[in-house]
């Protein structure tokens, strides 16, 4: 209920404290696209010491020493699959923001596709039963109250 | 000494409070069931009577707060007596307790509402409506009483309070609980009127009618309380983030999404009769899911040994409330919803149409976040798997549904009621000529560096040109020469004012978030007093002076920096790195220079034993246009809640104005 959004900092403050702020100016690596794959790889990595913040925006020492070491890996020119699989073995899966999608993850995979396939086929059902009604329900209309129709709602379109 | 009686006399209101929220439960229902007109109106008084204790309760904890009566522990544990008065007042909701009797206040402060404004409601659905008002209350008051009692005496007061947290010393945070507070609680009296229709069995136009402008309200509230707490993180933690898909904002997000998707079945509800038991459901899912936020939040559940007000006994209490109600609800709908029959028919393309499928949207989209967020926790317990699920999950697994939806908009928003011909759609084409063009010119400028970038701010015109090509189309543009057009522009119900409105904010919501997200440009750096560079293509940065100041309760390095372009002062910039010595924390104050079209966003950090201070320097495109957005979208609901047929009390008097002859109506 405290929407507080961001007490997760707060608590922060007080657990990572005493250090500079996420990436420092030193780690900064001078080839230009192998920074941009630094940074996009450690926006997917979790400061373990955090609370579920990524090693990108994280105070903490141990999320400078893990930004040191995958610029490390990628200067000798690990993949970004070798650094996740690497990280993955070291600290667990629980080290990536975007799980894994293998075994029982499917299922959270999924999940959205399949409330979409549903939905849609409910609403099929819905819309076609919702025509249904009207052509069940009420006997077609005859020439005369067709025309009728006709006018009424060519009168009223030019009014809208 | 005084104070000492007032908070006791609090307590006291807040105990009377409950009971007689557990006779407005019972008397009045009894009285509908059995057709006692005496014991049905009881529920006026008691629902009055109820909000008027729950306000002493309320101002007793204030004036605890303002006068620091350190002997309530509360008091004590989050306020000081030095700090300014309106943290002491934001200091009432600031903690749990604090924050659950505010909680009720709102509850019993809508139920009062119900009173003055629902003159005109059939009694037994309003007798029955504030029956499970004080149900829901009840509960809560239990809660409070039982497990967070905020008037709560420590058996030796100390002579100072441990104060409150210098990150919630802000402004932005005084206020983002009490507007989300409403949101949620407005919530409360939409899952009330539903439960009261299904208990009567009758749910018509009339009854979508109703609940509209209280789902309004509540919607207004949790878009106002939501862009509030993303700009106060924006400028309050140091880098500019916005939205983290953490648990606790999920937590808000999730209702909103229901809360938006109850707005518009209800307008189907309400306009053409279709949809009545699925706004019904939507009514229940959309305070459960207000309800889940609360478990989520107060129950610490998801948030590890850190979580704020971690406390498993409360967490296993509010579980149990929303067992109680939405399973109760839930079972309740199983029961009776078949009960409720539409009767109408439409077309598969028309407006009906349109609206189901953003109904599907949102929801399947509040469902993937619902899923994400309580994955860890499935993950851990069932299959054994210690994971995360953060932000790049729910990037690429809720986008895109939201993004359907923003697509679906314009096509929807313009269709007519029943039966709807693509020739009708045809005003469109240029709207989608005109984004495809932004879309294309953009890429064109930007080099193709990003696509997504080009794409979100086409979506964006293809949303706002949708607006305006609507309220053309209304406005009968080419027939009848301007003045008529004018006329029937400016005629328009408020709602349809509303609508567009709402539709406009959205499209200037996703240009921001799009612009900000593909072109963000950073620079970090160590640097020194003297130093003079180039932050971006058009900005550079002078470093003047970096100085210790002295504020009331902290220390800071301040630093001056200018902001210069084309080598033309722009604006002198402050950042801070502050430490507070009481709770010893350190915290780095943003200087940002907002414009319309990008903010500079200025930090510094660290000074190195050499003297200098590393420097981020961020140019964030359209920033501002994320919470303006959000503003144009709540004044979007507040129109629509001015709409005349919404004035609670001539619900009922008016009539319609004339009726359709039956061939039309079918």
């Amino acid at each position: 209920m405290m929407m507080f959004a961001g007490l997760k900092w707060i608590l922060l403050g007080l657990t990572c404290l005493h250090m500079a702020q996420a990436v420092e100016p030193d780690e900064i690596l001078s080839n230009k696209d192998l920074e941009s794959r630094a940074r996009d790889i450690s926006q997917n990595l979790r400061c373990l010491v955090c609370q579920n913040e990524s090693i990108d925006e994280s105070n903490s020492p141990l999320a400078a020493d893990l930004r040191a070491l995958l610029r490390e890996q990628l200067q000798e020119g690990k993949s970004n699959e070798d650094i996740y699989q690497y990280m993955t073995t070291r600290y667990g899966e629980f080290v990536l923001l975007k799980p894994q999608p293998s075994g029982s993850n499917w299922l959270l995979y999924l999940s959205g596709p399949f409330f979409m396939f549903i939905a849609l086929v409910a609403m099929g059902l819905y819309v076609r039963q919702r025509q249904m009604v009207g052509i069940k329900g009420h006997a077609p209309l005859t020439e005369d109250e067709e025309r009728e129709l006709q006018a009424i709602t060519s009168q009223r379109d030019s009014k809208d | 000494m005084v104070g000492c009686v007032v908070a006791e006399l609090g307590h006291f209101a807040l105990i009377l409070a409950s009971l007689v929220a557990l006779m407005q439960i019972i008397i009045p229902a009894i009285g509908v069931f059995l057709m006692w007109p005496k014991w049905m109106h009881l529920v006026h008084a008691a629902a009055l009577l109820q909000f008027f204790l729950t306000a002493i309760a309320f101002a007793a904890l204030t004036q605890a707060f303002v006068q620091s009566d350190f002997s309530i522990a509360l008091v004590a544990n989050h306020s000081h007596s030095a700090k300014p008065l309106l943290y002491k007042l934001s200091g009432v909701w600031g903690n749990h307790e604090g924050s659950m009797l505010l909680w009720v206040l709102i509850l019993s402060l809508f139920s009062a509402l119900i009173v003055w404004f629902g003159g005109a409601l059939p009694i037994r659905l309003k007798t029955l409506t504030l029956s499970v008002q004080a149900a829901i209350a009840s509960a809560f008051y239990a809660f409070i009483l039982l497990t967070s009692n905020p008037f709560e005496r420590l058996a030796i007061a100390p002579f100072e309070g441990m104060g409150l947290n210098p990150l919630l010393q802000d402004p932005g945070l005084a206020f983002h609980p009490p507007a989300l507070y409403v949101g949620y609680v407005g919530l409360a009296v939409s899952f009330s009127f539903a439960v009261a229709a299904l208990l009567l069995g009758e749910v018509n136009a009339a009854w979508a009618r109703w609940v509209r402008p209280w789902t309004l309200v509540s919607w207004v509230f949790l878009t106002l309380g939501i862009a509030l707490g993303s700009w106060w993180a924006y400028y309050e933690l140091g880098w500019g983030g916005w939205w983290f898909w953490d648990p606790v904002e999920n937590a808000s997000f999730m209702p909103w999404l229901f809360a938006t998707a109850l707005l518009h079945s209800a307008t189907v509800a309400e306009k053409r009769g279709c949809l009545k038991s699925w706004t019904l459901l939507l009514a229940i899912l959309a305070f459960s899911f207000s309800l889940l936020g609360t478990f989520l939040v107060r129950s610490g559940i998801l948030t590890s040994v850190h979580a704020f007000a971690t406390d498993p006994g409360r967490g296993v209490f509010i579980l149990a409330i929303l067992i109680i109600f939405s399973g109760g609800a839930l079972a309740l709908y199983a029961w009776r919803g078949s009960m409720i029959v539409s009767d109408n028919v439409f077309a598969p393309l028309s407006r009906e149409t349109a609206l189901i499928s953003n109904n599907i949207l949102l929801v399947v989209a509040a469902l993937v976040v619902f899923i994400g967020t309580f994955w860890p926790l499935v993950a851990e317990i069932i299959f054994g798997r210690m994971l995360s699920v953060g932000p790049p999950f729910f990037e690429i697994a809720v986008t895109p549904f939201l993004v359907a939806l923003a697509m679906l908009l314009p096509l929807g928003s313009t269709m007519p009621w029943k039966t709807a011909s693509t020739a009708g759609l045809r005003h469109l084409w240029w709207v989608f000529l005109s984004a495809v063009l932004c879309g294309t010119v953009v890429l064109f400028l930007d080099n193709a560096h990003s696509t997504l970038g080009a794409l979100g701010l086409a979506l964006a015109v293809w949303l706002a040109a949708g607006v305006v090509a609507d309220l053309a189309k209304r406005a009968g543009m080419g027939r009848g020469g301007i003045r008529a057009a004018l006329w029937r522009i400016f005629n328009m119900p408020r709602s349809e004012w509303g609508k567009s409105l709402a539709h406009f904010g959205l499209a200037v919501t996703i240009a921001g978030i799009s612009a900000i997200t593909a072109w963000e440009s950073e620079d970090i750096r160590l640097a020194e007093t003297g130093d003079q560079y180039q932050i971006s293509d058009r900005y550079a940065l002078r470093f003047d002076h970096l100085g210790l100041v002295e504020g009331p309760n902290y220390q800071a390095t301040r630093a001056s920096m200018m902001i210069l372009k084309d080598s033309h002062e722009v604006a002198q910039l402050f950042p801070e790195k502050r430490f507070y010595p009481v709770s010893g924390m350190v915290t780095t104050e943003a200087a940002i220079e907002m414009g319309f079209l990008r903010d500079i966003y200025v930090v510094i950090g660290d000074s190195q034993a050499d003297g200098r201070v590393t420097v981020k320097a961020y140019i964030k495109p359209l920033a501002n246009w994320i919470w303006l957005g959000a503003i144009i979208m709540s004044l979007g609901g507040l129109t629509s809640l001015l709409d005349r047929r919404y004035r609670l009390a001539s619900v009922g008097r008016s009539r319609p104005r004339m009726t359709p002859s039956p061939a039309l109506e079918r």
